[in-house]
């Protein structure tokens, strides 16, 4: 059972990782305009980099 | 002045004052230009990728624009652009574009209110979500039966996870049961936030003391499924209300003044009574006023339900909201903004409304029987194991927790907003809007149904009647005299003479008395199309215009109001399916009485005023109807806020809108019959969904009270009856 002192500690990190991606992106506004953004994937004008 | 406070001090002084004087004058300079415009434009046909470049493309070309963005979801593009831009100057290029464009109000869409309280619920969600995850993992191996020091430990860890969760997450439940304790009503989030509160309080307790049940899991969940009904909820809301917002901001309440011979163009708060106001033919009255110069014809169908235009010349006075059409009218400002009659009309909605508060929704309903009878039986069950065990009161706080939690109020807190979102997806597709929660569910109720006439059955744009019984000659005079005029009678001609393809005469010196008609002259000889009076013609009782010919002859063209699409179809649809219909105007007995026949209507009222038709509404509400009210005018807002339900079409003015329940947006009226059919639907679901958690709560209750409840069975049945419940929801088609 020693092992779950690892465990339970590492998957508790990993979610938190998801946990902080979640609000990261959430923060960043990346669910304004779904529709736009799944549009914008298909346009050429800004492959290089997004736009400001 | 520094100077004047120290003289003697070391002061560089300039023999230049204007170098003292110049920065001072660059940073005044500086704060008088206006910041960066940002302005908001409607662009409602964007609907792929190639739109998105277009738009913004062509925008980011034009001269003085910073950047722009679409947003393709809300069909907006935001644009930053140096002050000197207006709306109008991004309007035209994106009309060559091919793209529709409106400006809107940006004042009025306050979305970003609405925005951050959605962001807020969705980021509740996601850490209950990610709690919930970890906690239920933790939880599987104390149900499949770890003991001892892992149970312990496992609680613990949970503990440390969900108490966090519990106090940051579960603030709305905590918020909106503490308000309305404070208001002396037990809302469904007070029995939520007991569960929560007593679940970590005797888990806590547990935890320490090596007990077997601790509740984490189940109230981590509870938090979770919670949220999500409260998310669902909270963006059927403001997806209508931004949609809402958006045709108010669509109305940029301007007015040109008239200052010292200079037009200026001003927002409506800015006016003060006494300015002078230029109103253009085909613009709205801002303001209530006298009108001091001009001569003009009043299109009031908004306010009074009269298709017929009314002569308008100066000492006469108008009220805002009036169409001015034919020719420009210099009116001195009465009344404005707040004291003009359109926000007199508010008071009478805010008289009726208080009436439509009395409305209790089913979801408050079933708060309101569950609340007490979960507390009786917890309260209960405690006393009863206080008593059978002789005093052992951890497990009686054990067992009237588990009792409170298993009860499953997620299922009831999910039954109504699941539907909701359900119906209203599938409205708003239909082009209705929903606008208040308890809409639905106040349709379903509906037995009669209450129109008004013009605007909402009728287009109010006149059609020609009897043009065809007209000599191809009146008619081509007709068809050459028209061309000059914006009035909607003469439109109405002119697009009929094209449609039937009559080649309009050639008529020279054409011009337009503001106020009577248009006249010219067909080979030297006057020719006058308009009022009776003016070319000396007999007015008659219908809407007309008059034509008079060189030799002395009058031709009278009659028109009636143009049926709005579907307007037939839904009236007998609804007959059919037993409503009573009604139909009440404010417009002339023979009008109303003609538009009835047509419809097949046989219960009208004519010349009815606002007071008339709130009393109506009174009148049928307490003979035991539930009424529905359909109209757009501001002459139907009391009506409309007093019926048990209300739609308005989204040409209706302001007041209108705002006082109804569903805005139907698009101009097909049979989407309201559907909506109906809907609300029935939706109702029926929701009650389902209360019947579908009662029986859970049967099940799981007896189970609780005889102190057999786990959190692994608070889990299941409260799982089993979230999904259950969602999946009723979206069986409402």
């Amino acid at each position: 059972m020693e092992v779950l002192t690892i465990l339970i500690p590492v998957s508790l990190f990993m979610g938190g990782i998801g946990l902080v991606a979640f609000l990261w992106s959430m923060k960043n506004r990346q669910y304004d305009d779904p529709k736009g953004d799944a549009n914008r994937i298909l346009s050429p004008d800004w492959d290089d980099r997004p736009k400001p | 002045m520094s100077l004047a406070a120290d003289p003697e001090g070391p002061i560089p002084l300039s023999a230049c004052p204007a170098c003292i004087a110049a920065p001072a004058a660059e940073d005044l300079a500086r704060r008088a230009q206006p910041k960066a415009a940002r302005l908001t434009l409607s662009i409602p046909e964007a609907h792929c990728a190639a739109c998105i470049s277009t738009v913004e493309k062509g925008l980011e070309k034009l001269e003085g624009v910073k950047s722009a963005r679409v947003n393709l979801t809300l069909k907006r593009v935001f644009v930053e652009a140096d002050p000197g831009i207006a709306a109008a100057d991004l309007i035209a290029p994106l009309k060559t574009l091919g793209y529709e464009a409106h400006e809107l109000d940006p004042g009025l869409l306050s979305s970003t209110e609405n925005d951050r309280k959605g962001r807020e619920l969705i980021m509740r969600i996601g850490i209950s979500g990610f709690a919930m995850m970890n906690v239920n993992l933790l939880s599987v191996a104390v149900w499949v039966g770890a003991t001892d020091a892992t149970r312990d430990m496992f609680h613990t860890i949970a503990g440390l996870i969900a108490i966090p969760t519990v106090i940051f997450c579960a603030q709305p439940f905590f918020k909106s049961a503490w308000d309305g304790l404070k208001a002396g009503r037990v809302v469904m989030d007070f029995p939520i936030a007991l569960a929560m509160v007593l679940g970590c309080a005797i888990s806590i307790f547990e935890t320490l003391n090596s007990g077997p049940h601790a509740y984490f899991d189940g109230i981590v969940m509870l938090t979770f499924f919670l949220l999500i009904g409260r998310w669902l909820d909270h963006r059927t809301r403001a997806m209508a209300r931004s949609a809402a917002q958006e045709l108010a901001a669509l109305e940029v309440p301007r007015a040109i003044r008239l200052r010292e011979g200079v037009e200026e163009t001003v927002g409506i708060a800015d006016l003060a009574k006494g300015d002078l106001v230029l109103v253009r033919p085909g613009g709205r009255m801002p303001v209530d006023g006298e009108i001091v110069a001009g001569t003009s014809e009043l299109d009031r169908s908004l306010l009074t339900g009269e298709v017929l235009p009314v002569f308008a010349a100066p000492g006469q006075v108008v009220s805002a909201g009036e169409v001015n059409l034919t020719g420009p009218l210099t009116v001195r400002v009465e009344a404005a903004g707040r004291d003009s009659s359109l926000s007199r009309m508010a008071e009478l909605v805010a008289v009726a409304e208080t009436a439509k508060t009395r409305y209790t929704g089913l979801a408050d309903a079933a708060a309101r029987l569950y609340a007490p009878v979960v507390h009786t039986l917890a309260f209960g069950a405690f006393m009863a194991w206080l008593w059978i065990s002789g005093g052992d009161l951890r497990l009686a706080v054990n067992i009237a927790a588990g009792t409170l939690i298993i009860t499953c109020p997620c299922a009831l807190g999910l039954a109504v907003p699941a539907v909701l979102t359900a119906a209203s997806g599938r409205l708003f597709k239909l082009g209705l809007l929903i606008k208040s929660g308890t809409a639905l569910e106040r349709m379903a109720a509906v037995d009669t149904v209450l129109f008004d006439k013009t605007g909402t059955l009728t287009m109010g744009r006149p059609e020609p009647v009897n043009f065809t019984d007209h000599s191809a000659e009146v008619l081509s005079v007709v068809a050459g005299l028209t061309g000059a005029s914006s009035h909607p009678l003469a439109l109405s001609l002119r697009a009929r003479s094209e449609a039937d393809g009559i080649a309009p005469l050639q008529i020279s010196d054409l011009r337009e008395v503001p106020g009577f008609g248009i006249e010219g002259l067909l080979d030297g000889l006057r020719v006058r199309l308009g009022r009776a009076a003016w070319v000396g013609a007999e007015e008659r009782a219908e809407t007309a215009t008059y034509l008079m010919l060189p030799d002395g002859s009058t031709h009278a063209f009659t028109f009636t109001d143009a049926l709005r699409p579907g307007a037939e179809e839904l009236i007998s649809t609804l007959q059919s399916r037993g409503l009573t219909v009604k139909l009440i105007s404010g417009d002339t007995p023979a009008a109303v009485a003609s538009l009835a026949g047509r419809l097949g209507i046989s219960d009208w009222a004519a010349e009815a005023r606002p007071e008339d038709k709130a009393a109506e509404v009174e009148r049928l509400r307490d003979a035991g109807r539930h009424v529905l009210m359909v109209g757009d005018g501001l002459n139907d807002t009391a009506a409309l806020a007093a019926a048990h339900a209300s739609i308005s079409p989204s040409t209706a003015l302001d007041a209108a809108r705002v006082a109804s329940d569903i805005v139907l947006l698009s101009k097909d009226l049979t989407p309201v019959a559907e909506a109906l059919r809907l609300s029935k639907v939706a109702t029926r679901r929701m009650q389902e969904n209360f019947v579908i958690s009662g029986a859970y709560n049967v099940i799981a209750v007896p189970v609780a009270l005889l102190g057999y409840a786990s959190p692994l069975w608070a889990a299941v049945a409260m799982s089993l009856s979230s999904i259950t419940v969602a999946l009723n929801a979206l069986r409402t088609r």
